[in-house]
């Protein structure tokens, strides 16, 4: 009885997927599906070589400091960093003293205590960076109606993240011509900006870093395009994942140790079964 | 029931006594996992993961109850409170790690353990209700692994949350109705997120229950084997106790190391950057897909596109979803094969391994985009995987001419019936009078 | 540990079948293997507990408010500012000179928790003090603090709970609690703000 139900309904998927098959491999070759501009032009990250990359893999905090300064000076006009709290400057080296005028060269909103009106304050510690429109109707009034992404996750929150974001920093060209010329739809307007490694190739955000010593080095590092995109990359890989550090190194003893556990463990096996056969 | 040559509780050590005669816990441990469990001596590495599924269990109960301490159940805070977890609370970052890869290691766990009982066919009477108990807590982890992927409140977890409850808006005439319920709203908000969080919380629990019920039922019977031949006398068996302890020992060290390289160096692997995004209701991510676990069947679900008769497209391939894991539970009736384990079925285990195959590809397609090729390889695989269960296997256990099975496992590991070594005196068959206590 | 015992003869019986195969030796390495596999386990799961338990003690971001600045250039004798230091409340209030000639004049020695004068008053100030608003016997909050709450009998602080009477230093008179209410770590940052904690 089962077995006879079974193949009635067995038959039945089978027959209805079969013919689904059939209309659509009939689609497929009547109307076979158009390129579109996102095949022909989209491009998979570049390498940006982090240095938190690999399984030993430590900051550079030299560099994530760098990178908070472009972060400061270009990005932080309209991206706000809302995860990251100034004390957490301390872990990129910054001491007490710095992190505090840090914080205070940033107004958060507070209550009056006088009025209970709301106001600001200089920041402090253990304040967040605040936000830098007051909502999202306000971020998209301010900018073509695309609204900045927070960046503290930015680079968990995209694919192969920190290689997409360096390489999306540095991938801004002139749109190719056949682009033009094969896909006129995907053409940037006048509020969009070519970028191959963007998801649909037109990206609302102008060219953030445009030329060398667009930001002021304080260590001497030369600021070179390429080199202020890498060093901003590192400093949001970093606020995606304050932790890193620590988990690597956690991760190292966890596993020597788990390798010592194992081959004990074999061998105890082995010997307890040892007289016997199987 | 037991063995009759099992061992039994005899605790030298006073306090063991005290406690066993007042409340028998000790025994029943003994009994189970101890030395009074005579188990076949034959078993292989893949008899390890019912073990692992255990203690991948306990793994994220201890990690989730931890969690939930810093976990905020509301749609306005819970995203924050997952960053706050990452950041700010000692150890946090490891403890969801552990939690968000811990249910992948689950699946994968269970998903070989289940195929397992598939090539052994261990589901084969007169282990039926292990399997169906089996089955019942495969579909209760499915629903609580779903759960906890909302609770994040990312991207992925709002559009998760949307989708899957859309499935019963298929459902004619109540539908709709029914996916507002779930919700409590017209879209995932704050009265879903609650629910879910409240139920994800409880299911692992009920999931322990079904645990026991699933080892009590294997006691039974006893473990299968991989000649699929019952255990016949003493030399068939080894106590669980120090054999498959041990065994078991050296198999979580493997499983740990696996788990934590995962977990340490790739722990976004297996996850999805979309759902490092807040939920946003007005924007839905570019390619949506569920975890990884559900990838098959997501892939029967989105291989209907066409309407059928009078059925439309977007009910077909729920019913099918259903469907494909429902059938499982008639597993034990639609494989009428005298003979269990695929060592010994010629023509079932070639169509076991393509079934393998075709699941893969299932998968595949399930995580890829809703575009040619996909689709139409999905369709195909679908169909195998319908026809493979509900026609394919009925029809070779009634066609097919099984190998030569061995008198008996002792015979299957040492070449004779008998193993000299045991002791002699002992009742000839597991079904013989218990003439004198075991040992 | 009867589990451990019956291990042991297990093992040894299964050994006893083939005992004729091997050395004294040999078993002797194989108990060690046994015993340091199950040891490592045993220290695995131990250093295992140290997250599971340190993740309950408070998080980085709590710590960072366990320290606050006020400012007190405001302040009137007779006055006091209410505030919160680490979720709790904070009293600071400036002595009047009734006040201070009032409890000069009291032998710290004979008090339940005797303290002087100048261990009571914020460092570097004659008449600021800075204490927690906390009732050393089970937490309530003391009244006193502001102009018009009830003083207690020692013109101080009044714990309504269970009847504590502290002085205008805070210090226990009368009543169940057993020490004067705590004096945070405070300091002068400048002339007019104080740093607590």
């Amino acid at each position: 009885m089962i077995r006879n139900l079974g193949i009635v309904i067995g038959l039945f998927f089978t027959v209805v997927l079969l013919y689904s098959f059939g209309v659509g491999a009939y689609t497929h070759i009547t109307e076979p599906a158009t390129k579109t501009a996102k095949k022909v032009f989209h491009k998979y990250p570049r390498d940006a070589g982090m240095p938190s990359d690999g399984i030993f893999g430590k900051f550079d905090k030299a560099q994530l400091q760098r990178g908070y300064g472009v972060y400061k000076e270009v990005c932080s006009a309209c991206h706000s960093l809302e995860q990251v709290a100034f004390r957490n400057l301390t872990d990129i080296g910054y001491n007490e003293d710095e992190v505090k005028a840090i914080a205070a060269s940033f107004q958060v909103p507070a209550v009056d205590p006088d009025t209970g009106e709301a106001t600001t304050r200089d920041g402090l510690p253990a304040d967040k960076f605040p936000a830098v429109y007051p909502n999202n109707i306000a971020a998209a009034a301010a900018n073509n109606n695309a609204i900045p992404p927070d960046l503290s996750l930015i680079t968990k929150a995209r694919k192969d993240g920190s290689n997409y974001l360096y390489s999306l920093l540095t991938g801004y060209q002139e749109p190719p011509a056949e682009l033009a010329k094969n896909f006129p739809d995907d053409v940037p307007g006048p509020t969009t900006h070519y970028n191959p490694y963007f998801e649909n190739l037109n990206i609302a955000m102008a060219q953030p870093i445009v030329i060398d010593d667009q930001v002021t080095y304080a260590d001497g590092t030369k600021a070179t395009v390429d080199q202020m995109a890498k060093d901003v990359t590192a400093f949001l890989t970093w606020t995606a994942e304050p932790k890193l550090e620590k988990r690597k190194q956690t991760g190292l003893a966890v596993l020597a140790f788990l390798l010592i556990f194992t081959v004990l463990a074999y061998l105890s096996y082995r010997n307890i079964w040892a007289d016997k056969k199987h | 029931m037991s063995f009759p040559w099992a061992k039994q509780y005899n605790p030298t050590n006073p306090a063991m006594q005290w406690i066993d005669e007042r409340l028998p816990l000790p025994r029943l441990v003994y009994n189970a996992i101890g030395a009074g469990y005579p188990v076949p001596r034959n078993l292989n590495y893949f008899w390890n993961f019912g073990v692992l599924a255990g203690f991948a269990l306990v793994v994220q109960i201890i990690s989730g109850v931890i969690l939930a301490m810093h976990y905020a159940p509301n749609a306005l805070v819970a995203f924050d409170s997952v960053e706050h977890i990452m950041r700010d609370v000692n150890w946090g970052w490891m403890m969801r790690y552990m939690h968000a890869n811990g249910a992948s290691f689950f699946f994968i766990v269970i998903y070989i353990h289940m195929f397992r009982g598939l090539y052994y066919s261990s589901y084969k009477a007169p282990r039926e209700m292990i399997w169906l108990l089996g089955m019942v807590i495969y579909l209760l982890a499915m629903a609580t692994a779903f759960m906890g992927y909302v609770l994040p409140w990312g991207q992925m977890s709002f559009w998760g949350a949307k989708v899957i409850t859309g499935l019963f808006s298929a459902i004619p005439l109540i539908g709709p109705t029914l996916q507002e319920w779930l919700l409590g709203g017209f879209a995932p908000d704050n009265a879903a997120l609650n629910r879910f969080f409240s139920l994800h919380y409880l299911l692992p629990f009920v999931i322990a229950g079904v645990i026991i019920l699933h080892v009590w039922a294997l006691h039974i019977p006893g473990s299968s084997n991989p000649t699929g031949v019952e255990v016949k006398q003493q030399s068939d068996t080894v106590p669980f106790h120090p054999y498959y302890t041990a065994k078991d020992g050296f198999g979580l060290g493997v499983y740990l190391l696996i788990f934590c390289a995962v977990m340490f160096f790739a722990p976004n692997f297996l996850g999805h950057a979309d759902n490092y995004i807040p939920a946003n209701p007005i924007s839905t991510p570019a390619h949506i897909v569920p975890e990884w676990y559900f990838w098959p069947f997501y892939a029967i679900l989105r291989a209907f596109t066409v309407d059928f008769l009078f059925i439309p497209a977007k009910l077909l391939g729920v019913l099918a979803m259903f469907a494909s894991i429902l059938l499982l539970f008639f597993l034990p009736w639609l494989d009428r094969s005298p003979v269990r384990s695929g060592k010994y079925r010629p023509l079932f285990r070639i169509f076991f391994w393509i079934f393998v195959a075709n699941i893969i590809v299932l998968a595949y397609c399930g995580g890829a985009t809703a575009e040619e090729p996909y689709v139409m390889i999905s369709q195909i695989s679908s169909a195998y995987y319908f026809a493979h269960f509900l026609i394919i296997l009925p029809i070779i256990s009634r066609i097919e001419r099984p190998d030569p099975l061995p008198a008996s496992i002792t015979e299957a590991v040492l070449g004779k019936d008998s193993d000299d070594s045991a002791p002699v005196g002992i009742p000839e068959t597991r079904d013989g009078p218990a003439t004198q206590p075991a040992e | 540990m009867a589990e451990t015992v019956t291990t042991d003869t297990d093992a040894k019986a299964t050994e006893a079948e083939h005992a004729e195969t091997q050395t004294q030796d040999g078993v002797d390495r194989r108990d060690f293997i046994n015993v340091a596999a199950v040891s490592f386990a045993g220290v695995g799961g131990l250093a295992t507990l140290y997250p599971l338990i340190t993740q309950m003690a408070p998080s980085a971001d709590v710590l960072a408010l366990a320290s606050i600045e006020q400012d007190v250039a405001a302040l009137e004798p007779g006055q006091a500012i209410k505030t919160t230091f680490r979720k709790q409340p904070l009293f600071i209030r400036r002595l009047t000179a009734e006040e201070i000639a009032r409890e000069k004049a009291v032998d710290a020695a004979g008090l339940r928790d005797p303290q002087s004068f100048e261990e009571r008053v914020v460092p570097g100030s004659d008449d600021l003090l800075v204490t927690m608003g906390v009732c050393t016997h089970l937490g309530c909050v003391p009244s006193g603090a502001a102009q018009g709450e009830v003083k207690g009998e020692y013109n101080g602080y009044f714990c309504p709970c269970h009847g504590s009477h502290y002085d205008s230093l805070a210090r226990i008179r009368k009543g169940p609690a057993p020490t004067n209410l705590e004096v945070p770590e405070v300091a002068f940052v400048s002339d007019t703000v104080i740093k607590i904690g």
